[in-house]
């Protein structure tokens, strides 16, 4: 049921076994456990408590020194710690993100489905070119380029759990990397012949409070970079060569989980842990709050134009849509598709499809819309899957399911990409769980370019019309200046 | 004895008189007092807007540092930021009143006198508050405080400012804190000397019932360590938020108008406005309203690329790319004139080594020092409304860069190549020639300015033989210029010296720089324009000026590559956060490459095949297939 064919233009299929991958048992931050340090002074350790841990970690320092310090100093450095702790705990009971350790939050927040569990963690079509990066599991990047021989690899001592790569638009080399301390912007030279890039090559990007970086958008004019971090509220926007931010902050919200940046550089979706999406306007930085009724923005993504958004929300299993004109005014998002569960009769015998919404990818052009569906890990029969739908922006909003896309049997979809200018139709690149990548191409006449010289599309193998629930539930907007 | 009578008579005949001329004089000296009023308040030293500049004044060694610390202008800020450190400090005083409130306070003495005592809790703050303020002006020339910023992205003014007001609690408690601590270590070794003047002048006595605060035991007073902290605070955070409302207020964008209707507003127009060279801000806020609108407005676009009424020139168009393409060719000029000095102080380096080593292994290490780069602090113009920027032969834009040349650690290389050059001279036109300069040898011994007049140009053959001294100079010269040779070199060797006059690293390419965020909106407004010119110029307006706008970019983007080659020029400043003082000067060299780099693609991406069509050298059209290709 893969549908995959190759013509002229064809970009590597990769496959990284998840045995060939050397993986480090890494569980400490560090390697101090290995040595011995007692022999320190009370004062070297408490500096060292403070560089490393800040003030939590020097009050943990003096109230686990015990016979060195006075008993009313361990005592009430306890009591602070204790009394921190609650205040740190209530702050939790009001956002449960804050709670979980990084590597949760980047698994409970990244567009990947299963994240922890993922080979392939991130992937990343370079803008211009056909070269794409793919993040592994052992915390390595690697760059293929199907005109070069060379497949350099990217390896950073800050470099761990990366949630998201993206390249620069407007640019040859420059690679943006959120992981899990901070943000890296490596300079991959097209032209050298080098495997292993120093890390010199890689500038780090970090602000105190701004960790694990979960999502990243640049600006489609290259100049700005924005970056995300569900701990932080605030969002910082980086002019990258400068290294200087400028962070937004907005109350309400808890964190910044998800951003993306519309094609025409006019907007950036910013979601929150909470049920509270903002969208930001790019010229003087004012945002629109859009509160949701159930759960948070999980996803979301621009027409080609700028002018509809389309996005999912947790726990729902329909598609809304936002128009933005330049007309001001309260506008309402109207769901565009319902994908509650469905039976399907295929020749293999029936299968249920649908239920919640992993992500979201648009094509490029705006005619093909693949939607990865998470399934249900408990049923065997209800694994994940992608939904293709085909849609038009203009004259008026189309959307028509068009078919699905299944790997070999026992590989689930993980993560998905369009290739950004793919000539013949459009090309989803789809990241599988076991550690393959394929590409799978869908051919068809553009109705806005028309091109001539190129056949029909290849029939696909499920295309089942089904109407589509135009229920009308709507949100509200609030404007903020 | 004098009646009453005769007393009237007095008063009636002398007396009124008197007073009346006394008067009349009085009314004479009216108007030039008022002049000497007039001159005395026109002349303002603190004037902030002589103070704030746009373009950072980067010092570019030790000792420049100093000389701007000296400068008779930076003493009076330092003494007018005491007095009013103590004004405030007073004010905090009498707020937090108590044991504070007032400099005297009655005491007993042992025989039963009541007198007036030294509050010292009261002196202390007041001082306090001086050395605050004279730290903090200290402080601001070394961080650049006066040096404004425009940010990355636009804000509404309320939005930045709370966006920036925890930084500015944050940075005035530290910076509180560290004053205070100086302070007090000051006050414990030197606090007797303005205690006793004090008592001595207002015929004060010193209280006995206390400790004396310049001992350990009085200064561990935490209570007064706290308000000495929190009446520090209270002052920088005074002024650090005026400096932050100074900024935001200042860059605030400003549009302009692209064309009028009405011929009297035309001076206030953007292709007028950004030719000016007067002040500084308004050329740079012109410039940051044409990134703005090349980016985002498609009507004012459309201005810039209509047709006059009468006559249908691009006036609009020409002004502005015409502007924009002299900032970016300077720029060129000027990064292309560095890297030839520094050429020619490595090939002299490498001659020197070779035929006297022994000579120069005395003074290596004291390289740098005799380097004919600049050590003088490099003169970017200090206030952007006072100085202009361009004048004449020589390029104000320029002048940033152009070396002292009467500072006596000046070589000859660099005087001459600084020098504007006749017509007649063989190094017209060649000077920047590297082949040429390299022939010359390191200089210090011949200081043969003829070759600068160019009145007896010098053949090529005596050049490279100028170590030989072409003409024989009189003995006594010869004797002289020894004696110079000797007194350098041993100056040369003494560590202080050096320390002070050693150039600090990549502050030259930082001063080279320092304007550089109006090339970067040069940049972006052109790149944007012509991106946009793909499907907005009906005219065709932009495509008689795309071939020199590629090639301007494509020349500079070259001498940036060279200049990044250089050691010190791509090594990144560490980046300072919880700090007032805008550090992003530091780093524009870097975005100036990157946006560089970006607008070339903008238009190559944009354009794609059809810039096989426009008219190019082969070796740029060579460099823009590199960029076709993303091979850059």
């Amino acid at each position: 049921k893969e549908m995959y064919q190759s013509l002229d233009f064809s970009p590597p299929s990769l496959s990284f076994p998840r045995e060939s991958l050397k993986l480090h048992s890494r569980t400490e931050n560090s390697s101090k456990a290995a040595f011995l340090d007692h022999s320190e002074t009370l004062w070297m350790r408490s500096a060292a408590a403070w560089r490393d841990g800040g003030l939590t970690g020097l009050l943990n320092e003096i109230t686990n020194s015990h016979p060195e310090v006075p008993k009313w100093l361990s005592m009430s450095s306890g009591c602070i710690l204790a009394l921190l702790q609650w205040v740190s705990s209530f702050h939790g009971s009001l956002f449960p993100h804050l709670t979980l350790s990084s590597e949760d939050m980047i698994a409970e927040f990244s567009q990947v489905l299963n994240w922890s569990d993922c080979v392939v963690r991130a992937f990343a079509w370079h803008p211009h070119t056909d070269k794409f990066a793919v993040a592994l599991l052992d915390d390595s990047i690697k760059i293929y380029n199907p005109k070069s021989a060379t497949t350099p690899t990217l390896k950073h001592r800050l470099q761990r759990n990366v949630a998201v790569v993206q390249w620069k638009p407007l640019c040859a080399s420059a690679l943006a990397v959120g992981c899990q301390n901070c943000l890296l912007v490596w300079h991959v030279d097209p032209c050298s012949l080098s495997t292993r890039p120093s890390a010199g090559c890689a500038h780090v990007l970090s602000h105190p409070g701004h960790a694990p970086v979960t999502s990243i958008a640049w600006s489609p004019s290259g100049s700005l970079l924005v970056s995300a971090s569900p701990m932080d509220t605030a969002m910082m926007v980086w002019d990258v060569a400068a290294e200087s931010c400028v962070p937004l902050q907005r109350v309400g919200g808890g964190g910044v989980t998800f951003l993306s940046w519309s094609p025409d550089g006019s907007h950036v979706l910013a979601s929150t842990p909470s049920a509270l999406f903002r969208v930001w306007e790019t010229r003087m930085w004012t945002c629109e709050r859009w509160p949701c009724i159930k759960g948070r923005c999980q996803s979301g993504c621009w027409s080609p134009d700028g002018s509809r958004l389309l996005f999912t929300v947790q726990d729902e299993a329909v598609i809304y849509s936002l128009t933005f004109t330049n007309t001001p005014g309260p506008h309402a998002a109207v769901v565009v598709a319902d994908l509650s569960e469905t039976t399907f009769s295929t020749p293999d015998g029936d299968i249920i499809v649908g239920g919640e919404i992993q992500s979201l990818a648009w094509d490029p052009r705006g005619e093909r819309l693949a939607v990865l569906l998470k399934g249900d890990p408990r049923a065997a029969d209800r694994s994940p899957i992608i939904a293709v739908f085909k849609t038009r922006v203009s004259p008026i909003f189309e959307l028509l399911p068009c078919g699905f896309v299944q790997g070999e049997p026992g590989a689930e979809p993980r993560l998905m990409q369009f290739h950004p200018n793919f000539r013949h139709g459009a090309l989803l690149t789809v990241c599988w769980s076991s550690g393959r990548i394929t590409h799978v191409p869908f051919y068809f006449l553009s109705a806005s370019i028309p091109r001539l010289g190129l056949s029909g599309s290849p029939t696909l193998p499920h295309v089942q019309e089904r109407p589509a629930d135009f229920a009308n539930q709507s949100l509200f907007t609030e404007f903020i200046s | 004895m004098f009646s009453a009578e005769q007393g009237c008579w007095f008063i009636r005949k002398v007396i009124c008189w008197r007073a009346a001329a006394s008067i009349a004089w009085a009314v004479l000296l009216l108007p030039p007092s008022t002049a000497i009023f007039v001159i005395l308040s026109k002349f303002s030293v603190l004037h902030p807007i002589q103070t704030i500049s746009v373009i950072p004044t980067i010092a570019c060694s030790k000792i420049a540092l100093f000389g701007q610390l000296l400068h008779p202008r930076q003493l009076v800020n330092s003494l007018v930021h005491c007095i009013m450190g103590m004004i405030v400090a007073w004010c905090s005083a009498v707020t937090i009143g108590f044991r504070y409130e007032t400099l005297g306070h009655p005491c007993a003495q042992t025989d039963g006198y009541h007198q007036m005592c030294l509050n010292e809790y009261h002196l202390i703050l007041l001082l306090g508050g001086a050395f605050v303020g004279f730290s903090h002006s200290l402080l601001g020339v070394i961080h650049n405080m006066n040096y404004v910023s425009f940010h990355t992205v636009q804000q509404y003014k309320y939005l930045r400012f709370k966006g920036c007001l925890p930084l500015v609690v944050k940075c005035s408690a530290t910076q509180a804190l560290y004053s205070v601590r100086n302070f007090i270590v000051v006050y414990y070794f030197l606090g007797y000397i303005p205690r006793t003047w004090i008592c001595k002048t207002l015929n004060l006595h010193l209280g006995s019932s206390a400790h004396p605060l310049d001992s350990i035991a009085g200064l561990l007073d935490l209570s007064l360590l706290y308000h000495l902290w929190i009446s520090a605070t209270f002052l920088l955070f005074t002024w650090y938020i005026t400096l932050l409302l100074f900024r935001i207020f200042l860059t605030e964008g400003y549009s302009f108008p692209v064309q009028s209707s009405f011929t009297e507003d035309a001076d206030h127009c953007l292709p007028k406005v950004l030719t000016e060279k007067q002040p500084m801000i308004l050329k740079f806020l012109a410039l940051q309203d044409l990134a703005l609108l090349s980016q985002h407005s498609p009507l004012r676009r459309c201005e810039v690329f209509s047709l006059s009424q009468p006559g249908g020139h691009p006036h609009n168009w020409n002004a502005i790319s015409k502007e924009c393409l002299s900032l970016l060719a300077d720029l060129t000029q000027r990064l292309v004139a560095y890297h030839d000095t520094v050429a020619t102080n490595g090939r002299a380096k490498s001659l020197s080594s070779g035929s006297e080593r022994k000579t120069s292994s005395e003074t290596s290490g004291t390289e740098d020092f005799m380097s004919p780069r600049p050590t003088a602090l490099m003169k970017t113009p200090a206030s952007v409304f006072t100085r202009s920027i361009a004048g004449g032969q020589q390029s104000p834009l320029t002048a940033p860069f152009t070396p002292d040349l009467d500072s006596p650690f000046m070589s000859p290389a660099l005087r001459r190549l600084a020098a504007p050059v006749e017509q007649g001279s063989p190094w017209y036109g060649t000077v920047q020639s590297p082949h040429i300069m390299r022939r010359v040898p390191k200089l210090w011994s011949t200081s043969t300015d003829s070759q600068v007049n160019g009145s007896s140009p010098p053949s090529p053959a005596s050049v490279p033989s100028d170590k030989q001294e072409p003409s024989k100079p009189s003995f006594l010269a010869q004797f002289l210029q020894n004696r110079r040779e000797q007194v350098k070199n041993f100056l040369a060797k003494r560590v202080l010296i050096v320390y002070l006059f050693n150039k600090l690293p990549e502050a030259s390419s930082q001063a080279l720089f320092a304007d550089s965020q109006a090339h970067i909106w040069a940049l972006e407004g052109l790149s944007y324009l012509v991106q946009a010119s793909f499907s907005e110029d009906q005219f065709g307006v932009v495509q008689t000026t795309l071939p020199s706008i590629l090639s301007c970019m494509l020349v500079l983007q070259e001498a940036v590559d060279r200049h990044f080659k250089l050691p010190h020029a791509s090594s990144k400043p560490v980046r300072s956060t919880s700090s007032m003082g805008d550090s992003t000067y530091k780093t524009l060299r870097f975005a100036l490459r990157a946006t560089l780099k970006t607008a070339i693609y903008r238009i190559t991406t944009t354009f794609g095949d059809h810039l096989n069509a426009v008219q190019l050298s082969a070796e740029h059209r060579k460099r823009l297939q590199q960029f076709l290709e993303y091979k850059e």
